[in-house]
């Protein structure tokens, strides 16, 4: 439990130290979300039907950014060979690594999503849901993304290997939680996409981490 | 704790290419054994084969405790450092924070961290970044978690290369201190330690 800790504190200093891999994201995220108007034209009707899935699309681009750093950075020191042989197996350190990404990254991403979506004109009624999703969601994204960070080590030009590892297994959640919202919004039951949308967040956090256990060990020998 | 590291028939393959094969040999508390053999030899991959990031072509590895024979997991995980020469250090983070992440995260003590401190003279480079240390003071940086906590194993590559002459005999001092706590050496070197070993050619 101390070595879970002693982890978390470094990965999170190491997420808000220099770079502010968390302000990028969101940074990221706005540009994604004001380019979208001018590709999708002015008509606020039209914009306001589509902002809920955009706002949701552009969550799970920007959490990609930071993924390319999360294992790799640790690969190339040798500070994952320490990780290796640290008081807990691989796929706690795994585990913790990614549910620091999700507090660095994903929540200031996800509090920003009901934001961006307003902004675009979705209903402020769908503020709420759209939050839970992007807090529920992306908690999957990291740790699927996890995966494909981990399986993607020490080849170059792992970020774009990442992102086309990664953004199939993001499919589900995207359907999932982009169809709650739409749900709601149309007056429809929008507890079995949210519902989906927690099992596959859960069984990501439950199995991922064999997988990225599993490719780190790989990579290191 | 392990109490002896015993290498039986070891044989490691690097991609197509067999490093070396019949390797016999054993490590009980309070040895040192230096590994020497010409570059590409095979002399770090037999300490990550020892430290579990190689699984061997052939042959076992085997960890005794004071009550026989250990998990090989458990053994590694919390009985042996390992030091290379990619040392982990993040080079924009403060010197002293990445010490006290390696100390605590192979489970130092307080007390443990001040005596490394002490012993290394980590306080004067304590506040710069890592990037702004000298080869050798990142090594002593990296060297701290040894003292820091106490693991019976060391596999250390090339421990000395980029220290300078006090902090070489400096070193030897906690090595020999070492040994004498019942702790083990495996070392790959060019130039011999400043202390007493066995030694071994690998791929000779």
């Amino acid at each position: 439990m101390k070595g879970f800790w002693v982890l978390l504190r470094r990965e999170l200093a190491m997420a808000w130290g220099r770079g502010g891999g968390p302000i990028v994201a969101v940074a990221f995220y706005a540009c994604v979300a004001t380019l979208l108007p001018l590709a999708a034209g002015a008509s606020p009707a039209r914009l306001a039907a589509v902002a809920p899935g955009s706002a949701w699309l552009a969550l799970a681009l920007a959490s990609l950014l930071s993924l390319e750093r999360l294992f790799e950075r640790d690969y190339e020191d040798g500070a994952l060979d320490q990780l290796a042989l640290g008081p807990v197996p691989l796929e706690i350190v795994s585990a913790t690594k990614c549910l620091a990404q999700w507090i660095s990254t994903g929540l200031p991403l996800a509090l920003f999503t009901p934001l961006a979506a307003t902004a675009l004109g979705a209903d402020i009624k769908l503020a709420p849901l759209t939050l839970a999703c992007a807090v529920l969601g992306g908690l999957g994204f990291a740790f699927v993304g996890g995966i494909g960070a981990a399986l993607s080590l020490g080849s170059r030009r792992g970020g774009v290997l990442i992102a086309v590892i990664v953004l199939p297994l993001f499919a589900p959640p995207v359907i999932f939680g982009g169809g709650a919202i739409e749900a709601l919004a149309t007056g429809l039951n929008w507890t079995p996409g949210f519902g989906l949308l927690g099992a596959y967040s859960l069984a990501a956090m439950a199995l991922g981490p064999f997988a990225m256990a599993a490719a780190c060990r790989n990579a290191l020998s | 704790m392990i109490r002896e590291v015993q290498i039986e028939n070891l044989a490691i393959v690097r991609g197509d290419r067999l490093l070396f094969e019949g390797l016999n040999f054993s490590l009980k508390a309070g040895q040192a054994m230096s590994l020497t053999g010409r570059n590409g030899a095979g002399k770090t991959s037999l300490l990550r084969a020892i430290a579990g990031f190689l699984r061997p072509a052939e042959g076992e590895i085997r960890f005794q405790g004071p009550h026989g024979l250990l998990e090989a997991e458990d053994a590694r995980s919390g009985g042996l450092h390992m030091a290379g020469h990619q040392d982990g250090l993040k080079s924009n983070r403060l010197a002293q924070d990445e010490f006290l992440f390696q100390a605590r995260w192979t489970g130092a003590t307080d007390a443990g961290v001040a005596k490394a401190r002490e012993a290394l003279d980590l306080d004067v480079i304590a506040d710069l970044e890592v990037r702004k240390l000298s080869a050798g003071q990142r090594r002593r940086l990296s060297l701290g978690r040894l003292i820091a906590s106490p693991r019976s194993l060391w596999l250390l590559d090339e421990p000395l290369a980029p220290l300078d002459a006090a902090h070489r005999a400096a070193f030897g001092l906690m090595m020999s201190a070492h040994l004498a706590s019942g702790g083990m050496i495996l070392a790959a070197v060019h130039d011999p330690l400043p202390i007493g070993t066995l030694s071994l050619e690998i791929g000779g």
